[in-house]
């Protein structure tokens, strides 16, 4: 595993790593922290995507936007590469650090500034995470709609970088259509502000540029994001089926008689075996596959709701269909789903994929994912989001036998060669970072990439943010060229 | 270099675009023309006609998902799309009819390089919110794609909304693939009358701030209504505010009905039903009550909130009728004609509220002489200036038509 090259660090600058860190601590206040002995430094040496790690040159833990930009000021100066880091549960190594870089890490700042039902938006520093801002509203009845499964642990600032989705996201958008603002530092040290409390920032959509530019643009301090006013009810149903194609085939249907559930989840039967071993949902254990789907509105509105869904699935045969009963099944339910990645990695490790596919090539790819697994000799376990095609199929191997790592990084490549050919993406929630760098030509031409480049070179005509990461690092000189 | 030219695919946009920044010839891109009497008057020898280049390419209901090239007019998507039972979300407003245009002409890349929306928009996004992929080329002839056609793409840096909203000044998208969804069962309208701004505007907030998932949340000043074409609404003779319930009947009339409850205290309630609310929605749509007149008309976006303070404020400087959408959030306001069209005056109290104004009608003197476009803050200009030159390093594209310089 691990296959993708890392730059060659710097080695003058690893070597002034001691009068760095001597900077950087006189550039951040009493309330921060600046981390240079090799325990401190080790905490951060990895995110989600564990077979790759590198001990960063420094960490800075700042408390204020205006500390940021000193950093950035004092790094842009000397040359000094930059990884921001949010909680670090980056599935694509886009938090990796890097020997000769710095890593600015905004946990501390996970205040929420301010609450404003009214124009329905809340201000927030980016250490916050994600579920951390649906708890500041729930009081209120309301909540922040994109939902990714590390909900609990990963930060706003994450979400930003990667343009994160979520199992909900089918009807509620990702990050990028749920954020208005944004505060950020360049890495020259500007601080600039884009959009606001308003519906639409002017100008060119920068906003729409810098949410999912993986780190590599600024750093964001502070968002203004939507939140929504919770629905009356959720209730979820879940629906077994004797082939993964007849259930993407259901989904189809649905979607084509103009139901857009707020979520439907599928899982295939190893991944449906694993969790419910571990969370216990009631899940059917005779079926190849389930799809959970979720409804929202009143308790007649949902029971309506559920009832034309049942009536659509009919036609597909399904072998288990069961609607939820109570609060605590519908829990248990999504519990299992959510921590899906988790009671997986308690059995195996594995290797999570992230491509996506049109929804109607979903029987075809699933069968071309198991050959592929099968002639690499390896479990894989899907589980994904149908209603958008976004795949996640989770190789398993032993992370001990260098051999079968291979192997899963191999088929985990195939896979999402397999996704681009079928008229999907490499990534639909994940991001590039370290892990997918190399894989970009699979998806673009030399031109496509350039006009990306360019774009990163407006934002950091040096190209010090997050480096290593997203673009193939041969053939960067002609975007250079253009700064 | 000719004058008018019609690529018909994007290859001979390539060789016409590079050309044009091997000579230094600034071009005028356009579709069907119909927002050429927005923004900036652009001084270019020659124009560029996206026109050839039409035809829906893809579109699969069951996946929410159309591609068509970049003349495709509206008319004819919303009709393939009706056809199956569907719709664009985000309801893209006729600005043509705006400057006596005709309706239903305006290209679909028209649409997302202007990233228009209308009132649905406070509910489900922009236009750039919808769209999935583009193929385009930039002014140095570059041939590029980016995004796709799949519903969740995060591969890369997204070019797709990085042109949504730029007015052709990056690049001419060829070739566009959006999300569509289903058309609702059944559409239905709540409306108060006579209410003043501040307290309209409060009701559509709480409205919005209830979980029955109001998809429209307007208010039109008494001067205003007198133009509504909807008979019944225009004799009422006082300012309305209307909030929309769009899905399955049912679902309708409970979410009226506990809507109703909510907003009691504000006054007596009205319903409309399904056809007058289309026709009602509809004619917001094609902004009817700023037509047939060719005063100043601004397009200011505020935190909804501020909304009613913005007209105020303004109103105390100069004549101002205002037509509130997104719940207060987007304000239409048409002023009496002067030299700057109330630029200067309109630019001070948005600093002090928030947000930015476009002036989108104008006379083209007016619009030579003030900033059509909201004035960017001095680090955003630096960034916006960096992406034109990357995008189009000779600055032969559009040159002007958002603002004075780039």
């Amino acid at each position: 595993m691990a296959s993708v090259a890392l730059p060659q660090p710097d080695r003058a600058i690893v070597s002034r790593r001691d009068a760095i860190a001597e900077d950087l601590r006189r550039l951040v206040g009493p309330q921060s922290a600046v981390i240079s002995d090799e325990d401190g430094r080790r905490a951060y040496e990895t995110d989600a995507l564990t077979a790759y790690r590198q001990l960063p040159l420094a960490v800075v833990l700042p408390s204020t936007t205006e500390e940021i930009s000193r950093v950035l000021r004092y790094c842009h100066q000397h040359g000094i590469k930059v990884v921001a880091r949010g909680a670090g549960t980056s599935l694509s190594g886009g938090a990796l650090p890097a020997a000769d870089a710095v890593v600015v890490a905004v946990t501390r700042m996970n205040r929420v500034i301010e609450i404003d039902y009214m124009n329905r938006v809340a201000r927030v520093q980016v250490g916050i995470t994600n579920l951390g801002i649906s708890e500041a509203v729930k009081a209120q009845d309301f909540f922040y709609a994109p939902d990714p499964s590390s909900q609990l642990a990963c930060t706003l600032a994450g979400n930003i970088g990667m343009n994160s989705g979520g199992a909900h996201c089918l009807k509620y958008g990702v990050t990028t259509n749920n954020v208005l603002g944004l505060k950020m530092v360049l890495m020259d040290g500007e601080i600039i502000e884009i959009g606001g409390a308003h519906l639409d920032a002017p100008g060119y959509d920068l906003l729409g540029l810098v949410i999912g530019s993986e780190g590599q643009f600024g750093i964001v301090t502070e968002a203004t994001v939507r939140i929504l006013r919770s629905a009356e009810g959720a209730r979820p149903m879940l629906l077994g089926f004797d082939s993964s194609e007849i259930a993407g085939q259901c989904v189809s249907a649905i979607i084509g008689a103009g139901i857009i559930p707020v979520a439907i989840e599928f899982m295939d039967r190893p991944a449906i075996h694993v969790c419910e071993a571990f969370a216990k949902a009631g899940y059917p254990m005779d079926v190849e596959a389930l799809l959970i789907i979720e409804v929202e509105g009143s308790e007649e509105e949902m029971t309506d709701l559920l009832n034309v869904i049942t009536e659509l699935a009919k036609p597909f045969r399904p072998k288990t269909l069961r609607i939820s009963q109570s609060a605590e099944q519908s829990a248990a339910i999504w519990k299992g789903r959510k921590s899906a990645f988790g009671a997986i990695g308690r059995i195996s490790d594995y290797y999570c994929m992230d491509g996506t596919i049109p929804l109607g090539k979903l029987g075809e790819v699933l069968v071309a994912i198991t050959h592929i697994c099968d002639r690499a000799g390896l479990r894989v376990a899907n589980i994904f989001h149908a209603g958008d095609g976004n795949l996640h199929p989770l190789i398993l191997y032993d992370s001990n036998n260098a051999q079968q790592a291979e192997r899963a990084e191999q088929a985990g490549n195939e896979i999402l060669q397999l996704c681009v050919a079928s008229g999907g993406c490499l990534t639909g929630e994940h991001g590039v970072g370290i892990e997918k760098r190399d894989l970009m030509r699979v998806q673009f031409t030399e031109t496509d990439l350039l006009a990306q480049m360019r774009i990163k070179t407006v934002f950091d005509p040096k190209w010090l943010l997050n480096s290593a990461k997203v673009f193939p690092l041969e053939g960067r000189e002609a975007a250079l060229e253009a700064a | 270099m000719v004058t008018n030219m019609r690529p018909v695919d994007e290859r001979e946009f390539s060789r016409v675009l590079a050309e044009a920044t091997a000579t230094r010839t600034p071009v005028a891109l356009t579709g069907a023309g119909t927002k050429e009497r927005i923004g900036r008057p652009i001084n270019a020898a020659a124009t560029v006609s996206t026109r050839a280049m039409r035809g829906v390419t893809l579109y699969e209901p069951s996946e929410m998902v159309m591609s068509a090239r970049a003349a495709t007019p509206l008319t004819q998507i919303e009709e393939a799309l009706a056809e199956r039972g569907q719709m664009l979300a985000f309801e893209p407003v006729e600005l043509a009819s705006l400057s006596g245009g005709e309706a239903g002409q305006a290209t679909i890349a028209g649409v997302f390089a202007t990233n228009i929306a209308g009132s649905r928009r406070v509910r489900v996004g922009a236009a750039r919110d919808h769209l999935l992929g583009i193929r385009a080329v930039n002014g140095r002839g570059d041939i590029f794609k980016s995004g796709g056609r799949v519903m969740k793409n995060v591969t890369g840096v997204d070019l797709c909304r990085g042109l949504a909203g730029s007015w052709g000044t990056l690049a001419v998208m060829s070739e566009v693939t959006f999300k569509v969804v289903p058309l609702p069962e059944t559409t239905a309208t709540l409306i108060l009358l006579g209410l003043p701004d501040e307290i309209a505007i409060e009701v559509l907030c709480a409205a919005m701030g209830t979980p029955f998932e109001v998809s429209g949340a307007a208010h039109l000043q008494p001067s205003l209504v007198a133009r509504l074409w909807h008979q019944g609404l225009r004799r009422q003779g006082q300012a309305i505010t209307a909030l929309r319930i769009e899905n399955f009947a049912k679902s309708v009339t409970y979410r009226l009905g506990r809507l109703e409850q909510h907003l009691r205290v504000y006054g007596e309630i009205h319903e409309m039903d399904d056809e007058n609310s289309l026709a009602f929605w509809g004619e917001l749509r094609q902004l009817s009550v700023l037509q047939g007149n060719d005063a100043p008309v601004w397009r200011i976006s505020t935190p909804p909130g501020a909304g009613p303070k913005v007209v105020a404020a303004i109103s105390a400087y100069m004549e101002c009728r205002a037509f509130y959408d997104w719940s207060g959030g987007l304000v239409w306001a048409e002023v009496l004609p002067t030299t700057d069209a109330g630029a200067a005056d309109i630019r001070r109290v948005i600093a002090t509220h928030g947000g930015h104004a476009t002036l989108i009608r104008a006379e083209p003197q007016v619009r030579a002489a003030v900033e059509v476009f909201q004035p960017l803050e001095a680090g955003l200009e630096r960034l916006s200036r960096k992406l034109k030159a990357a995008f189009d390093p000779a600055g032969i594209l559009n040159p002007g038509r958002m603002y004075a310089n780039f």
